[in-house]
């Protein structure tokens, strides 16, 4: 029985993965326990492992390409297993799961359809298409989606097709003396390949298309008029002269830009983790009221302490690792930072969980000190540069970088003097954390050097109000000033 | 020039080749005597005498078969059908023997036979006397399928039907027998086969429309101008070969077609087209093709439901609201 790979969760926030490496190929034995292909999942590269022994009978999405979550990757079964049926069953969007209930249905369809055609032949045609319309029409009658779906059914056909294309390829002929002319089959053929990329199943008149595509025009940009939303040749010209106005209007405002050569514009493919960025951070601002509340923390004693530390730990600690320190013990004081907003509910956390930002490659990761509070600067400071190394190498596993309850970002080391930061859900705060500066500050009536660092908490006001906050970065600020009762 | 009614037309073409070709004859049922059934044959037993307008028994599969035979023999018959609802009985020799004999003798043997009369309905006639059979024949090899719409072009056509050394269907219209038009007076005066004709421009939408239905789309396209809509009308004039090129010229200029067509939906003139049409005019087409067809279901009689079952110009005019998105 061949069993197909589908996309595993690798993450807790991931929606799609894309291969990135196949270890396996086609015609390769596998047994359970394999390592058969490596994803990029929105924060790190990770094994895709097999379950079962067999061989891989279909390699169903290539290197390089995005696969939801849950669709299928590859199919492993026993040696020459007929895997048409879970081919067509995986149909481009149209989900795999469904077709299999709706089988059994065909018939029951069909009778309704020829009762249909007895009442409309204006109809008929649309019968005796292939027997994928059974589910397209039935989602079609639901959202008047019909045409896609059967797009998408065919594709699914067409690449299943492909597998065998040692027999099929060569039956292929450009002139068949009985059917006549079979060229414009090919030409139909890409027109629909075309049609079927997009992932937002942009509705286009075929004209339109060839207008747009000639034109320049992203469809994504254009809102059709036609049923459904379909874009047609009107909305194409329409969108043209829009195009144009504001191109003029935009001209007479750089009349010295024309003696410039002006620099290439490039086009970069969004990343997985840029992607997952951008979803969450955007969520996070857009629907968590955020607030911000700046410290002056006096650090003198920190550097001196940290100093004497150094001398005797074998890993160097930073100031950073006490800033983890400080408020892993603050959090445990102020449950209500330590919190996350559930909807209906606020969870407070019983664990003190920190995550750090770390800067890697297109991207920030956050990996997760466990249990920060129980920890010692020495083995706060071995963990953070251990994860924050592999981080950069995309090797964490996911446990490393989920379920932080609090998140500290540093760009103290860069020279920033003080930031926010967008908090990092499901979190209710981050603290963002600026340089150590030399200021002049007054001490017994006397101007002297002095050392200070400003902190920022970003707050979710949904969870924390301005006093708890205050309250919890004043904890931040003691522990900090006094570094031994950290201890504690 | 001179202004004849259809019926004149098609006689002129037949008086024209009988005294160009000894070979040509007509047979049919009263077409002789009684001047045929619609005074298509007037005068013409006068002028060639009983051996060469012979009218038949009511014995279509009969006289069709002789049509056949002679035809084999080196004869030009011209078989008339009082209507080609009653060729149905005939049509063993109609696809059988005529559209097969030259394939099945390897080229060897023609059949340079004319089967005319008139096709489709022509009021209430009842169900058995309604059908427009163009996409019946034209689904059958061998055999060349002729539908004209006007007096001029069917003079033209008619005379390449009789010259051409196949079988060829040539379909009438008992509504439009006493239709006038222009007719060339040309003695050599020929319409090829497979060349339609842009018979209105426009640059809106493409309506494709043969036979009878040719004026219903005329009439629609004048009410659609009042809307400020321009049809172009593209006459087909041969079902068999049918000249897609001009088509799809037409459509790669409107970007919108509607196929007006009297045969069922099913098979119909319109399904072929209408394929072609998206398979080589796909990235002209700004919306799907639209077809107006009688509907699936033999003609009914009764007067109140065979209006609503004949496709009149109300509902060309609404496909082509559809195709240009207006509705």
């Amino acid at each position: 029985m061949a069993i197909v790979i589908d996309m595993p969760k690798l993450s807790d926030t991931m929606e799609e993965g894309v291969i990135s490496k196949w270890n396996v190929k086609e015609g390769d034995k596998v047994k359970s326990g394999d390592i058969i292909a490596e994803v990029e999942t929105d924060k790190a590269t990770m094994d895709v492992e097999v379950y079962d022994d067999g061989v891989v009978l279909k390699i169903v999405a290539k290197e390089g390409d995005a696969v939801p979550l849950g669709k299928a990757m590859a199919i492993i079964g026993e040696e020459g297993e007929d895997i048409s049926d879970l081919l067509d069953g995986d149909g481009g969007d149209a989900s795999g799961g469904e077709k299999a209930e709706k089988k059994p249905k065909k018939d029951e369809e069909k009778d309704e359809d020829a009762e249909k055609a007895g009442d409309d032949g204006e109809d008929d045609e649309d019968e005796d298409e292939d027997v994928d319309d059974g589910k397209a029409k039935e989602s079609g009658k639901k959202d008047g989606d019909n045409g896609k779906d059967k797009d998408a059914g065919k594709t699914a056909k067409k690449s299943g097709d492909k597998s065998d294309d040692g027999k099929k390829g060569k039956e292929k002929k450009d002139f068949d003396p009985l059917f006549g002319d079979l060229n414009g089959d090919e030409k139909t053929k890409d027109a629909k390949a075309k049609t079927d990329s997009g992932d937002d199943r942009v509705k286009v008149s075929p004209l339109a298309r060839k207008m747009a595509e000639e034109q320049g025009i992203s469809l994504s940009d254009v809102k059709g008029s036609g049923p459904q939303g379909r874009i047609v040749k009107k909305d194409i010209e329409e969108f043209d002269k829009d195009a144009a106005k504001s191109s003029k209007s935009a001209k007479p405002a750089a009349p010295a830009a024309d003696m410039i050569p002006s620099g290439e514009s490039k086009e970069l493919k969004v990343s997985q983790m840029r992607k997952a960025i951008a979803r969450r951070l955007a969520e996070s601002k857009f629907t968590s009221p955020h607030f911000y509340e700046t410290i002056d923390i006096d650090m003198k004693r920190a550097i001196e302490a940290r100093g004497a530390l150094n001398e005797l730990s074998e890993v160097k600690i930073s100031f950073n690792d006490f800033v983890v320190k400080a408020c892993a013990a603050a959090l445990r004081r102020h449950p209500a930072i330590n919190s996350s907003w559930m909807g209906d509910k606020i969870v407070q956390h019983g664990d003190v969980h920190v995550a750090v930002a770390v800067a890697i490659d297109d991207g920030l990761i956050t990996p997760v000190i466990k249990h920060t509070d129980k920890k010692g600067l020495a083995q706060i400071s071995r963990e953070t540069k251990d994860l924050a190394g592999r981080a950069r190498d995309k090797k964490l596993q996911p446990d490393e970088f989920e379920g932080s309850t609090f998140t500290i970002s540093n760009l103290g080391m860069f020279g920033i003097e003080e930031f926010t930061a967008i908090i990092n859900p499901p979190n209710a705060a981050i603290l963002a954390v600026g340089t150590i500066r030399d200021v002049p500050v007054v001490e017994n009536g006397m101007v002297v050097p002095g050392k200070r660092m400003k902190v920022t908490l970003s707050s979710d006001h949904r969870v924390v109000d301005g006093a708890s906050a205050a309250e919890f970065m004043n904890s931040v600020r003691n522990f900090l000033e006094n570094p031994t009762t950290m201890l504690l | 020039m001179a202004e004849l009614q259809f019926r004149e037309a098609i006689r002129a073409a037949m008086v024209e080749e009988m005294r160009r070709d000894e070979s040509v004859f007509l047979m049919g049922e009263e077409v002789a005597e009684y001047d045929g059934a619609y005074k298509v044959s007037q005068g013409m037993l006068e002028e060639f005498g009983f051996r060469r307008v012979i009218d038949t028994p009511i014995s279509e599969l009969g006289f069709s078969g002789i049509g056949v035979g002679a035809a084999m023999n080196g004869l030009r018959p011209i078989v008339e059908f009082m209507t080609f609802n009653f060729a149905v009985v005939g049509i063993d020799q109609i696809i059988n023997n005529a559209a097969k004999l030259r394939y099945m003798s390897g080229g060897q043997i023609m059949i340079p036979i004319v089967f005319r009369g008139p096709n489709a309905s022509a009021g209430q006639l009842g169900a058995t006397h309604s059908v427009a059979y163009e996409a019946l024949y034209g689904h059958i090899p061998g055999l060349k399928v002729v539908y004209p719409s006007e007096p001029g072009d069917a003079k033209g056509l008619l005379k390449t039907a009789i010259r051409d050394d196949n079988p060829v269907i040539f379909l009438e219209s008992e509504q439009m027998y006493g239709l006038k038009g222009e007719v060339s007076d040309e003695e050599d005066f020929t319409i090829p086969f497979g060349v339609a004709k842009v018979k209105r421009e426009g640059n809106d939408v493409t309506i494709v429309a043969h036979g009878k239905m040719y004026h219903v789309a005329q009439q629609a396209a004048k009410e659609l101008a009042k809307d400020g809509i321009e049809a172009e009308i593209v006459d087909p004039r041969t079902i068999k070969p049918f000249d897609m090129k001009t088509v799809i010229e037409s459509v790669k200029k409107t970007n919108r077609c509607v196929i007006v067509d009297e045969t069922h939906p099913f098979c119909g003139i319109a399904a072929e087209v209408g394929f072609q049409l998206q398979r080589d005019a796909f990235d002209y087409l700004d919306a799907p093709i639209q077809r107006v067809t009688v509907p699936d279901v033999p003609a009914p009689f009764a007067k109140n439901l065979f209006d609503l079952w004949l496709p009149g110009p109300k509902q060309v005019i609404e496909a082509v609201n559809a195709v240009t998105y207006r509705s």
